[in-house]
């Protein structure tokens, strides 16, 4: 893998912020998107815009092969049973809502469990306390310990019959933990439990081969994932998806409506309701075929290159204190530095052209664990150099000298 | 360009590490909770304000960065001793100085020390830090139920 060659596919990152070259390390916030991407959203509004599965002239047709290429081209990449499991919605955030809704509603009742975990964001939070304040069910949460690892003694424990749905984040975004899900979906499927994971962060770093995971629900963002914004999928089993009812109603979910009744889409055009974010879509699929371009595998062991490096750096850094430390974890540096704040450290490497997160990373039971308002983050893609590391540290050090 | 140096002035470092004013008020006459949702800064704002009117002691404490912590060090230092009809007047040049244009220069004979923090407008992100706690005294002057948000 080359990364400078990768580097020349992203028309953003050859642009100097305050004088100095861009280095750009919020990927978990967002990806940058390569040529690829922009050529095909740019050419779909160019050349084929239209609204797609309904209607007869070219451009229509074009539209809907596109958009239906695309969802071939995810469906293959997490290994999907078929295209009737893979719908599109606007992200992670309404792929899970979709599910406590639909899926929440007709499934949860009084007395049943939701078990989610302490290091979930809170798209993966909020979702189900809304449906246990519908439905009077109860939220239960499994602990971490100091490293930022799941406790799967206590997993086990807190599992049990009334368990209705497990809901885990695949890899954690405020610390970079990639959780152990086979494990946790067996367990979970032996009392009768579905799965929902939130892969807005894994996607782009690990391969999700939803079958062999035997996973319920895997939910996803192409933002993350060098695509467009305001775009992602939700794969779930086709029995399950089948025996829901819809998320919500409108054109393209109906076979047939008359005022006395209406009779529902086949899958996966029953959860697409109205006309969906189209060329985002497409971008998605030309994401995706361009990651596998270069190779997951490759990616992954690129990043682990740059992850362990960023680690030996921060061990050394005095003041320097790593959120997040689990052995199993991706792409991401959370950290706090005595005597400066992450937002004062995120305005001060911005002047150095280093793009970091500082904040709670909307995962503030995180925080809350480690007792810190927030921590500043560095999270890294595959276009990310050592170099750019360096940077990283150097502009660190001036800010600890401003508060020195 | 507009430099670090420009918002990180030493006073501002040194309110940062040496809040005054810093703790609970107990017992005081007002006090309210602010909240910036972006960033997760939380404050507390306490005062004792006496029958004629006057600002007679004020605290705040909470967890922020280093321009709102030493924004609430400053504003609680300068508004001891003041009427709140004072108070109105250094919130509005204070709002001014944080959102006006950048050539539009500080009203220093108004804003005093307050003045060290109009390098914050350069820095749009980081506007707000410095007004959280303004937002927060300000409902705890009008009792407001609700926690200050930053708008
Ligand atoms: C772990 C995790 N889950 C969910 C989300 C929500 O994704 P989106 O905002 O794209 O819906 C994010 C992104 O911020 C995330 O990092």
């Amino acid at each position: 893998m080359n990364v400078n060659q990768i580097r020349q596919d992203f028309p953003i990152l050859q642009q100097q912020i305050h004088g100095k070259p861009l280095v750009y390390l919020d990927n978990a916030a967002t990806t940058q998107k390569p040529q690829c991407v922009i050529d095909t959203v740019r050419h779909y509004y160019e050349a084929d815009n239209a609204n797609i599965h309904r209607g007869v002239h070219t451009l229509s047709e074009r539209a809907t092969a596109a958009y239906e290429d695309a969802r071939e081209i995810i469906r293959a990449y997490f290994n999907a049973a078929s295209t009737q499991e893979v719908i599109f919605t606007r992200g992670t955030t309404e792929s899970i809502n979709l599910v406590a809704s639909a899926w929440g509603n007709a499934n949860v009742k009084k007395g049943d469990e939701i078990l989610i975990t302490h290091m979930e964001h809170h798209s993966n939070i909020v979702p189900w306390q809304m449906l246990c304040q519908r439905t009077g069910a109860s939220l239960k949460v499994v602990p971490m310990n100091d490293a930022g690892e799941l406790r799967m003694d206590l997993f086990a424990k807190l599992l049990s019959e009334r368990t209705k749905l497990v809901g885990v984040v695949h890899m954690s975004n405020a610390l970079g933990t990639l959780n152990p899900i086979e494990s946790i979906i067996q367990q979970a499927h032996a009392v009768g439990a579905k799965v929902l994971v939130d892969g807005a962060q894994a996607a782009s770093h690990v391969a999700v081969d939803v079958q062999a995971l035997d996973v319920d629900f895997y939910a996803t963002s192409a933002h993350k994932m060098y695509g467009p914004t305001g775009v992602g999928v939700l794969i779930g089993k086709q029995a399950i998806l089948a025996a829901m009812p819809p998320y919500q109603g409108g054109g393209d979910m109906i076979l047939t409506v008359s005022f006395d009744k209406t009779r529902y889409n086949a899958l996966p055009h029953k959860f697409e309701a109205g006309t969906p974010n189209i060329a985002g879509v497409i971008g998605f699929g030309a994401a995706i075929k361009y990651i596998q371009s270069i190779g997951l595998a490759a990616i992954a062991s690129h990043e682990k290159g740059l992850l362990d490096y960023a680690s030996v750096h921060a061990g050394v850094f005095d003041g320097l204190t790593p959120i997040g430390t689990a052995a199993n974890k991706a792409c991401v540096l959370s950290f706090v530095i005595k005597g400066v704040h992450p937002h004062d450290l995120g305005t001060i490497l911005d002047r150095e052209g280093v793009a970091i997160r500082a904040g709670h990373h909307c995962a503030m039971p995180v925080m809350q664990y480690y007792k810190v308002p927030a921590t500043a983050r560095a999270s890294f893609a595959m276009y990310n150099t050592k170099n750019e590391i360096d940077a990283l540290f150097s502009a660190l050090a001036k800010a600890r000298a401003i508060f020195a | 360009m507009f430099s670090l140096g420009d918002l990180y002035q030493q006073v501002i470092i040194d309110h940062n590490k040496a809040p005054r004013n810093f703790g609970k008020l107990e017992p005081c006459t007002h006090d309210a909770e602010g909240y910036n949702p972006l960033c997760g800064d939380q404050l507390h704002v306490y005062l004792n304000i006496n029958d004629d009117e006057i600002i007679e002691s004020i605290s705040f404490e909470g967890q922020g960065c280093s321009i709102s912590t030493a924004s609430a060090s400053l504003m609680t230092d300068a508004l001891k001793g003041r009427s709140v009809a004072e108070f109105n007047r250094l919130f509005a040049a204070f709002h001014h100085m944080a959102t006006a244009d950048l050539s539009d220069a500080p009203d220093e004979e108004v804003l005093g020390k307050l003045a060290v923090l109009s390098g914050v407008k350069e820095f749009p992100s980081r506007i707000k830090c410095a007004t959280l706690c303004w937002h927060t005294l300000k409902s705890a002057i009008e009792h407001a139920a609700d926690p200050a948000i930053t708008e």
